[in-house]
């Protein structure tokens, strides 16, 4: 494959004596989109939080464009946490700052961008999802959606190369998803390479240029959504879509 | 009319309250006032009857609550007063730096900092340890026993940084909790967007750390207000050591009564103002949901 973005391989990780990843391998490439799915448990957050150090992995490696292991002891995680954002369920937004001041903190303290310029870029951000007349609100006016969409927003001030997206639906009304859903959806239109766990299977249907079903810590199928959909090879994925899928 | 005729049609955009029930609620509030005062009025009038009525009332009266000894001694504990103030309004800023610089220190992770997060622990432990008037008195009396040069010998001076140093260990406590109820995804969070340790600290954790301790905080500073004058052991003339000089002279306790009053007097202010802050951070939180 050309032009991996981020190379996962062999990777393993347990907490405590309970094994989650188990030899995990998976390549991104520029500009695509992957779509996690699996049952709760499966291993698809403690990858994504791997692939940002924010776990350690136990064994394997974690390679970015070619050059950067997250998984090296001596790695520099708050350079690697620059080019790679996430975004969690549940947002995690500072309460204490309003959502302006939210975006602008990384780009202004990380990146040393000017008050001005990090101001101008997150109201550009702002607008583009719809949130501009929030900009001067503390994180407790907003709902769900509109504080999803501040952390994504919060994540792209960064401009990573490449965005994980950990279940960010999952704490929200069903009436806000679609919302947040349509943000995902523009970056995509926008050529951004993310990796999305996620439960809402039409979505990843919808967006998703590969879906990977995470099983027992490996990825156990993947590919093209309409063949993992509607033509699952393996018995394990065949019942979790069954589950999942019957309304 | 009833009642009803009044009421918007359904659907209506307002908030509307049945006009009747509103006036049962008042009354009942109204009754509620009423019996509360006379309870309490009934209260106050047993209670001093009872006092007064005790073998000893006349003695104590003349011993404690003596009017001419409250006259002649207030306006000199008012000024002795002034120095307790002093000390405190010096303390308390003294305290607070000393008391975050300790939380910090303990957590402190990286491995070269093992020596600084010792002494913070041990400084913790030895200084909740000991009773405040103790270690008044050992700085107080030890430090100066020393004849060291450059270093003042005034007990004011050593006073003052007793309590420091105990009420240091203390705040330092109050400051760690208020960093460990930062839930640890904010930090998470702010990680994950390339801060570093420090600059997590500083924006992220500590802002929020503060505002969850200011009403814990207040109550050490009303307890400090108190301690000033456990500085009365070293000497300085402050308002206990005042009263004591005034009750001895005519062997009456008055002066002692009198500078209660006046400590009551600051410190009902700062109790009023904490019980509010505290309610108000309950309410937030409440309110607040997941943030």
């Amino acid at each position: 494959m050309t032009d991996v973005l981020v190379r996962v391989s062999q990777v393993w990780k347990a907490f405590d004596a309970h094994p989650v990843l188990r030899g995990l391998d998976l390549d991104v490439a520029r500009h695509e989109a992957v779509v996690l799915i699996g049952a709760s448990g499966s291993g698809k957050s403690t990858l994504l939080r791997c692939i940002n150090g924010l776990e350690s992995v136990d064994a394997g490696t974690i390679v970015l464009d070619g050059d950067l292991d997250v998984t090296d002891l001596d790695a520099d995680l708050d350079q690697i946490r620059r080019r790679v954002g996430i975004v969690f369920q549940s947002y995690n937004l500072f309460p204490h700052m309003t959502v302006l001041d939210n975006i602008c903190l990384a780009p202004r303290k990380v990146l040393g961008r000017s008050h001005q310029a990090a101001a101008d870029q997150a109201m550009g951000l702002l607008s583009r999802f719809g949130l501009a007349e929030k900009a001067r609100e503390y994180p407790d006016r907003l709902s769900g959606g509109q504080s999803q969409r501040a952390a994504i927003v919060r994540a792209l001030a960064m401009e990573p190369e490449v965005m994980l997206f950990d279940e960010i639906t999952s704490a929200l009304d069903p009436l806000l998803v679609g919302e947040v859903l349509d943000a995902v959806r523009d970056l995509k239109a926008g050529g951004l390479t993310f990796i999305m766990a996620t439960h809402e299977m039409e979505f990843a249907r919808d967006v998703a240029d590969r879906v990977c079903f995470v099983h027992q810590g490996v990825i156990h199928e993947q590919g093209p959504p309409e063949h993992v959909f509607s033509d699952p090879q393996r018995d394990e994925t065949r019942q979790f879509l069954a589950r999942v899928l019957r309304p | 009319m009833s009642a009803d005729a009044l009421a918007p049609a359904p659907g209506a955009p307002v908030a509307y309250v049945d006009p009747a029930r509103r006036a049962r609620l008042r009354q009942r509030g109204l009754r509620n006032a009423l019996v509360g005062m006379a309870s309490l009025v009934a209260f106050v009038v047993v209670a001093s009857l009872l006092v007064s009525r005790t073998p000893g009332w006349p003695v104590v009266q003349q011993t404690f609550f003596n009017r001419e000894e409250f006259v002649a001694s207030f306006p000199g504990l008012l000024d002795a007063f002034w120095l307790n103030v002093r000390i405190f309004l010096i303390a308390e800023p003294l305290i607070l730096i000393l008391g975050l610089l300790v939380a910090l220190a303990r957590t402190l992770q990286a491995p070269i900092f093992l020596p600084i997060r010792v002494v913070a622990t041990v400084y913790v432990d030895v200084f909740r340890g000991i009773p405040t008037i103790l270690v008044i008195f050992l700085l107080g009396f030890g430090v100066p026993a020393l004849r060291l040069q450059g270093v003042p010998n005034n007990a004011v001076f050593w006073g003052t940084a007793a309590l420091v140093l105990s009420y240091g260990a203390y705040v330092a406590e109050v400051f760690r909790a208020g960093i460990g109820s930062v839930h640890p995804s904010q930090r998470m969070a702010a990680r994950s967007l390339g801060l570093s340790s420090v600059q997590t600290n500083r924006h992220v954790v500590l802002p929020q750390a503060v505002r969850n301790v200011v009403p814990p905080l207040l109550n050490d500073f009303i307890s400090l207000q108190k301690d000033t004058a456990l500085v009365a052991v070293l000497g300085p003339i402050e308002i206990l050591r005042q009263a004591q000089i005034d009750a001895s002279f005519n062997f009456n306790y008055t002066p002692y009564v009198a500078a209660a009053l006046i400590f009551i007097a600051l410190t009902i202010p700062m109790t009023r103002v904490a019980d509010w802050l505290q309610s108000r951070t309950l309410r937030r939180r409440r309110a607040g949901g997941m943030a």
